[in-house]
């Protein structure tokens, strides 16, 4: 009995050995990315190409950025610009590499209670929401989505905070997750589009606003600063970004698709 | 061989919970060898005397000797006990024995069938222990007890749910181990069995001990009024 | 509601064609609570035992705090150890974030409290039978853990199985010290979040189930020991 514990702890410790062996990484990214299947897609490509396993950990942008400034991760991709930058002023990366974008789009129920399918200004659109105080189901979770979205109220000239738990919703979750809340209170809610093409429960939610240049959704690639964080595997982790940002991973990127619909669009300069 | 734990003095020895004297000032010398019976009332104290004689718990008053010796926790590796009710670890009857031997580093084999031998329960050995019957299960608490080869035995109402079998077979081992210089001290409610027995009861009351008499002489004249009445029927706590 | 029917259907299909990946997942789970479980139990029924045995000052307070512990929530749990092992934390030096050993450490520390307040338990009952028989015998304190552990095993079967149980339905601990990565820290409960949040309900229900399924056979396999052990009268 007590070999066979013995045995198992072994196992498991052994275990752990090997998933650390020198040629993986961690990349600390967005659940909208990890969602939208990307990953899957080209991470056996980056494998074949490199030698190097990926390892993606999937979190809102706040809490990404925050575990890369832990140290937690070798390589950032996430999705707020802002934020990015200044992880790069901070020193926590030398440089910033635009790797792809999508957009992000306003989905909601069938009946379309603030009636603004086919509008085009997200920010009219969320001020019809507000006004018939349809119910809107928000990540509230500190993401890139989410501050996006807080933008966009923003903009709308809406302090939509003064509504919470009224008709505006914060999930403090995932996008899937905040998907699920919407789609379940038969609300609206602001996702990228990757992650609604690849969501497998919709019901009858269909996208109500999108093309508004201010959904652009770009997405950015750091490799975490070897000075900050000398654990960082630098050689690595820049391998991965350059495979990213190469014209192969560029084509790959934009190969990606879901029933015949591109999800993310290469942007590597 | 003389018996080194004799005699057994208590001198003075009370016990004393939420205010109630239990053992109240007990005086008791046991001197010789052989078989001594305690008898007594419900309440009188015969088994707190027996676990404070066994280490059991310490007297709150009063000293107690063993060979002149003071009292010790030690002590408690010459003598064994058997209680009212059988403890038998959750093991086969074998592992039973084997478990007090294997504890004090004295494992033999030869022993343990030795001690099942004599309690008639060889063809018992590999048996869960919690399968016996009732008398079976005290005879094995017996060989257990022995196995360690005491100097002194004490029994709590050993046989008081046995059928006059295991009784008689437990009677007979007794009275061969005593003959074998192992002191034995008993409590026993069975006047039949102080009878065949004792070669001396221990009369106690209250907490105290009213008299130290010879068997036959016990049952012939008693000499406290409290025995007496005992004996009659008549007396209660 | 024909999801059932769908995630019952994708379960089966799952489990006929052995899916490559679900093995992977379900053997990662079962290695990861295994270990933590295995770990938890020497500790755990060690001390559990100690407690039941044993008076000393402040014994019922230490009982009152594993027994809190008990409650304690996974996500708590699992931030707790984030704060340790990540590389800016006390012992980020060991590079244990994200591995299996940091989802090992996270369900060591949820379920050892109940191995200790169960064992306790269990222990303190056997305890009550064989105390006066240990005394006289004058069993040493190692061999009487011992023995109390020996024979009591198998009630202790059902500790261990809370344990288990515990630690194989967890997932607020192990997706923030595992991180949920595919093919390394991906267990069934992290599974089953990560397919929620893509809206695949029935693939995510159909886990569930084939959890579920784990859970019972684990379960009856102990029943059905313990039953045995019951009819020799060893329990």
């Amino acid at each position: 009995m007590l070999r066979l514990f013995v045995h198992y702890v072994l196992a498991g410790i052994m275990m752990t050995g090997a998933a650390m062996a020198d040629s993986s990484i961690i990349v600390q990214s967005t659940t909208s990315t990890k969602n939208s299947g990307l990953y899957d897609y080209i991470l056996p490509m980056v494998k074949a190409d490199t030698g190097i396993t990926v390892n993606v950990v999937a979190v809102g942008t706040g809490a990404a950025i925050r575990n890369a400034m832990n140290c937690d991760g070798d390589v950032l991709l996430v999705h707020s610009r802002k934020r990015e930058d200044q992880f790069v002023a901070d020193g926590y990366a030398k440089q910033r590499f635009d790797v792809m974008y999508n957009d992000f789009v306003i989905v909601g129920p069938a009946s379309d209670p603030a009636n603004i399918k086919g509008k085009q200004n997200a920010a009219e659109a969320l001020t019809a929401i507000a006004n018939t105080q349809s119910l809107f189901a928000s990540r509230g979770d500190d993401s890139g989505t989410h501050s996006k979205e807080k933008s966009l109220w923003a903009a709308a000239g809406i302090d939509q905070a003064a509504a919470s738990g009224q008709w505006y919703r914060e999930t403090g979750s995932g996008m899937g997750a905040t998907i699920n809340a919407a789609v379940g209170m038969g609300g609206y809610t602001l996702t990228d589009r990757a992650t609604w093409i690849n969501f497998g429960n919709k019901a009858d939610f269909d996208i109500v606003v999108e093309g508004d240049e201010r959904l652009f959704n770009p997405y950015g690639v750091m490799l975490i600063s070897s000075e900050k964080c000398p654990n960082v595997k630098a050689a690595e982790g820049q391998a991965f970004i350059d495979w990213l940002i190469s014209d192969k991973g560029q084509a790959a990127i934009a190969s990606y698709q879901i029933a015949g619909k591109p999800l993310f669009f290469p942007s590597a300069k | 061989m003389p018996n080194s734990l004799l005699p057994i003095t208590a001198h003075q020895v009370s016990i004393i919970r939420k205010g109630r004297r239990l053992l109240n000032s007990l005086d008791l010398t046991i001197t010789n060898p052989g078989i001594t019976m305690i008898m007594g009332p419900n309440g009188a104290g015969k088994s707190l005397l027996l676990r404070c004689l066994h280490g059991l718990i310490s007297s709150d008053e009063g000293e107690i000797h063993f060979g002149q010796k003071p009292m010790e926790a030690k002590i408690r590796y010459r003598q064994s006990m058997v209680f009212q009710s059988p403890t038998l670890l959750r093991r086969s009857v074998y592992a039973n024995l084997a478990f007090v031997l294997k504890d004090r580093r004295m494992f033999d084999p030869a022993k343990i069938d030795h001690a099942l031998n004599m309690v008639g329960l060889t063809h018992l050995a590999t048996q869960s222990a919690r399968l016996l019957s009732g008398g079976e299960k005290q005879r094995l608490v017996l060989a257990r007890a022995l196995l360690t080869d005491p100097d002194m035995l004490f029994l709590d109402e050993a046989t008081s749910n046995l059928d006059p079998a295991s009784t008689k077979i437990i009677e007979d081992i007794l009275r061969k181990v005593s003959q074998a210089s192992t002191k034995i001290i008993a409590i026993t409610h069975d006047l039949g069995q102080a009878k065949r027995l004792a070669d001396t009861i221990v009369f106690m009351h209250q907490g105290r001990v009213c008299e130290q008499t010879p068997s036959d002489a016990f049952f012939d004249q008693p000499i406290s009024k409290e025995a007496r009445a005992f004996l009659k029927g008549d007396l209660l706590l | 509601m024909n999801i059932y029917l769908d995630s019952l259907t994708t379960a089966l299909q799952l489990i006929i064609t052995a899916d490559a990946v679900l093995l992977e997942i379900i053997s990662l789970s079962l290695r990861v609570s295994l270990s933590a479980l295995a770990l938890s139990c020497i500790f755990g029924i060690t001390l559990g035992t100690m407690l039941a045995i044993r008076s000393f000052r402040g014994r019922g307070v230490i009982i009152s705090i594993v027994n809190a512990m008990m409650g304690l929530p996974p996500v708590v749990v699992g931030l707790i150890v984030y704060l340790h092992l990540s590389r800016s934390g006390p012992l980020g030096w060991m590079g244990l974030l994200y591995t299996p050993s940091a989802m090992i450490i996270a369900q060591i520390i949820l379920i050892t409290p109940i191995i200790i307040a169960l064992t306790c338990q269990m222990i303190e009952d056997l305890h009550e039978d064989y105390r006066d028989l240990f005394a006289s015998l004058s069993v040493s304190r190692l061999s009487a853990i011992k023995a109390y552990i020996i024979d009591a095993r198998y009630s202790l079967l059902t500790v261990i199985l809370a344990g288990f149980g515990r630690a194989i339905s967890e997932v607020g601990a192990v997706i923030i010290v595992g991180g949920n990565i595919d093919h390394l820290t991906r267990v069934m409960t992290t599974t089953i979040a990560l397919e929620t949040s893509k809206g695949e309900l029935a693939l995510a229900l159909a886990l569930g189930a084939i959890l579920l399924a784990m859970a019972m056979a684990v379960n009856l396999a102990a029943t059905w020991l313990k039953h045995l052990a019951k009819r020799r009268a060893y329990a």
